[in-house]
């Protein structure tokens, strides 16, 4: 494969040294269809050449956020910033930006070069040079093999790649992916992820990512921006997002989530059972009951007796590799998860009772109320 | 054998029969007329060498045409645009504007044609005025620009159909996002990325306008226009063998012409292997 470094463009500028990376500003976007808020006072920075993802569940506003960016909607209000330039009126076709659609998007009428081409020659760039730079962003996807075929010959993965390339030879100031991956088979997101992700960082653009898969915009975004009703509810790096959420939807929504009966002690603890944790930050006064929010991977699982959570039922056991994750009900009919070794599951069978240990710090305290 | 004897459906093969009786009877009778001289029992292709140097053909036939590219020209002119608004930006006037393209299939063309010549007869009452030059233009005699204009309201279900199949066939959304994304304005996008999608359904449908144009007869007739229909009814009335043997010819062309659509709509423009060509649904849909 060529390397970054020997792509240059039209204005003979190679990607890799890319000069025009330039921040976003998304401030205040309100954006109402009807009844129906899409987006209420949405705030969002991304740096040059960082990676945000905007997560979230189905109709939380991120892609009509994106689409904002884009220009192919207008925000009721507030503004969009490029490098501190407020192109909110901007046109679409004048804004600078590549965009990878999440439905396939290239121009069935051309081949795999003409549509990498295209925006190259919009520009009037010559053909034999849009052309040669149309082969090397081919080369930089993989696709070097299939640069002659139509889109109808290509699978659905190589169509994106195709896409990506497209996206990225008229050397966009922001990058925009729509869900990209989520019409491809399992196997083609995890590559297509990683490459997207290595391309990006080769030559330092700035990209912003729509997503509602939080694997992918864990795995693979500098900052993961969790969206809820048309609000930012929290843009933090991913194992932050993880270990420290905001608020309780990002906890549950990113990851896995135990809910655990407790009460706020004196001691400034929480109790949970017999057991006392400690609490980070701030918290309800003495003698709250509290929901105790905690990862499976901090559920401790023994057959010792143990003056804990005793008796827990252990009602399923789900293989997940290095790790199985065990489903049990504890005396008070609430459902815990916990992860533990595969080696180490045989020890817990399905039907049997243990004893259930938290970790020294719950992860967040919610009000029970 | 037999069990392969049993299995097989004979009342089909009778409802084959009976169509192909229906459907071709009556033109290998006419193509069996225009050939054989009854008196004097003898068999002739005269009448399809005559047809070129009959009285009145080359002039109709010329008639006929600018009227199908210009009813082609300001049909598409006119529905593009439209089919496309309804495709991106407002799908909620789809209804209303399918309602309007199919009101020339509930109205007869004689009621269309008695509204149109109460309005040209206002120039009459007005000479001198811009109406009366206006109305002397739309009826000359040598191109009757009238024709075209009725004649695009009456291909209007069939290109509305054409069209709408056409863009049904690709995610014509997402390409014209992506289109502009890329830079294009939006009359760059209709040229390079819009009207090679559609190609097969613009087709489809320009051909739809010609072979209606060539077949309308009532209109022009009550108009008092000869284009190619009128002058094979008018000469007819001279000569039988003649204007059958055009007819056959003409029709003859239109199938060629449709087949060979249907046959490029199949073989190019696809989206993925398994959506439909446009031509093919358009053909269906009409």
């Amino acid at each position: 494969m060529t390397g970054v470094n020997s792509i240059a463009l039209a204005t003979g500028r190679p990607i890799a040294q890319r000069a025009s990376a330039a921040g976003l500003d998304l401030t205040g976007l309100h954006r109402a269809y009807g009844e129906t808020r899409a987006l209420d006072g949405l705030d969002l920075s991304v740096a040059p050449g960082e990676l945000v993802a905007l997560l979230g569940p189905s109709g939380c506003g991120k892609t009509t956020a994106l689409r904002i960016v884009a220009g192919f909607e207008r925000p009721d209000a507030g503004s969009v910033r490029v490098g501190g330039t407020d192109i909110t009126t901007v046109t679409p076709s004048k804004r600078d930006m590549g965009m990878v659609f999440q439905s396939y998007s290239l121009f069935p009428h051309l081949s795999a070069t003409d549509n990498v081409a295209f925006g190259l020659r919009i520009r009037r760039v010559s053909s034999t040079v849009r052309r040669s730079k149309a082969l090397e962003l081919l080369e930089l996807v993989g696709m070097s093999a299939q640069a002659d075929r139509y889109p109808h010959q290509l699978s659905g993965g190589q169509q994106q790649r195709v896409a990506l390339a497209r996206a990225l030879a008229i050397q966009p100031t922001v990058l925009l992916l729509d869900e990209p991956l989520s019409a491809l088979d399992a196997k083609v997101r995890l590559q297509l992820r990683d490459e997207i992700r290595r391309i990006q960082i080769s030559l330092g653009i700035t990209t912003v990512l729509v997503t509602h898969d939080q694997e992918e915009a864990l795995s693979v975004a500098d900052r993961v921006a969790v969206m809820r009703s048309g609000r930012l509810e929290q843009c933090a790096p991913p194992a932050e997002l993880y270990a420290r959420p905001a608020t309780p939807f990002v906890a549950e929504f990113v990851g896995v989530m135990n809910r655990i009966k407790g009460v706020i002690s004196a001691d400034n603890r929480v109790r949970v059972g017999d057991q006392s944790l400690a609490i980070d930050g701030e918290h309800p006064p003495a003698n709250t009951p509290v929901w105790v929010l905690t990862r499976p991977e901090s559920v401790r699982v023994s057959v010792q007796p143990s003056s804990q959570l005793d008796g827990a039922l252990i009602q399923v056991a789900t293989f997940l590799g290095a790790i199985t994750r065990l489903t049990l009900t504890l005396p008070d009919g609430t459902d815990v998860k916990a992860d533990l070794p595969s080696h180490e599951a045989g020890q817990f069978p399905i039907g049997s009772y243990a004893t259930v240990t938290l970790a020294d710090r719950a992860v967040l305290i919610v009000p029970r109320s | 054998m037999v069990a392969s004897l049993r299995r097989f459906r004979w009342w089909r093969l009778a409802v084959l029969i009976i169509l192909g009786i229906y459907f071709f009877g009556p033109l290998v009778a006419a193509f069996l007329f225009t050939v054989h001289n009854t008196r004097l029992h003898t068999w002739s292709f005269a009448p399809y060498g005559q047809m070129f140097g009959a009285a009145g053909f080359g002039a109709s036939l010329r008639m006929t045409l600018w009227i199908s590219l210009l009813t082609i020209g300001i049909v598409m002119l006119l529905m593009v645009p439209t089919m496309l608004a309804i495709h991106l930006r407002l799908p909620k006037a789809r209804g209303i504007v399918e309602t309007i393209c199919m009101v020339p299939l509930v109205i007869s063309p004689v009621a269309l044609v008695a509204g149109v010549s109460t309005v040209l007869g206002w120039g009459l009452n007005n000479q001198g005025s811009w109406i009366f030059r206006l109305d002397a233009q739309l009826q000359s005699q040598s191109l009757p620009l009238i024709l075209p204009l009725i004649d695009v309201v009456l291909v209007m279900p069939f290109v509305f159909r054409a069209l709408d199949a056409g863009l049904r066939a690709v995610d014509i959304k997402t390409l014209v996002e992506a289109s502009r994304n890329l830079g294009a304005s939006w009359l760059l996008t209709t040229w390079r990325v819009v009207v090679p999608n559609l190609r097969t359904a613009l087709l489809s449908g320009s051909i739809l306008t010609l072979a209606l144009v060539f077949g309308e007869y009532t209109v022009s007739s009550i108009l008092g226009f000869t284009p190619f229909a009128v002058w094979i009814v008018q000469d007819g009335q001279g000569s039988g063998q003649l204007p059958i043997a055009v007819s056959l010819l003409s029709l003859l062309l239109s199938w060629v012409v449709l087949f060979f659509v249907a046959f490029a709509g199949s073989r190019r423009f696809r989206v993925s292997p398994a959506s439909p060509t446009p031509v093919s649904s358009a053909v269906r849909s009409i």
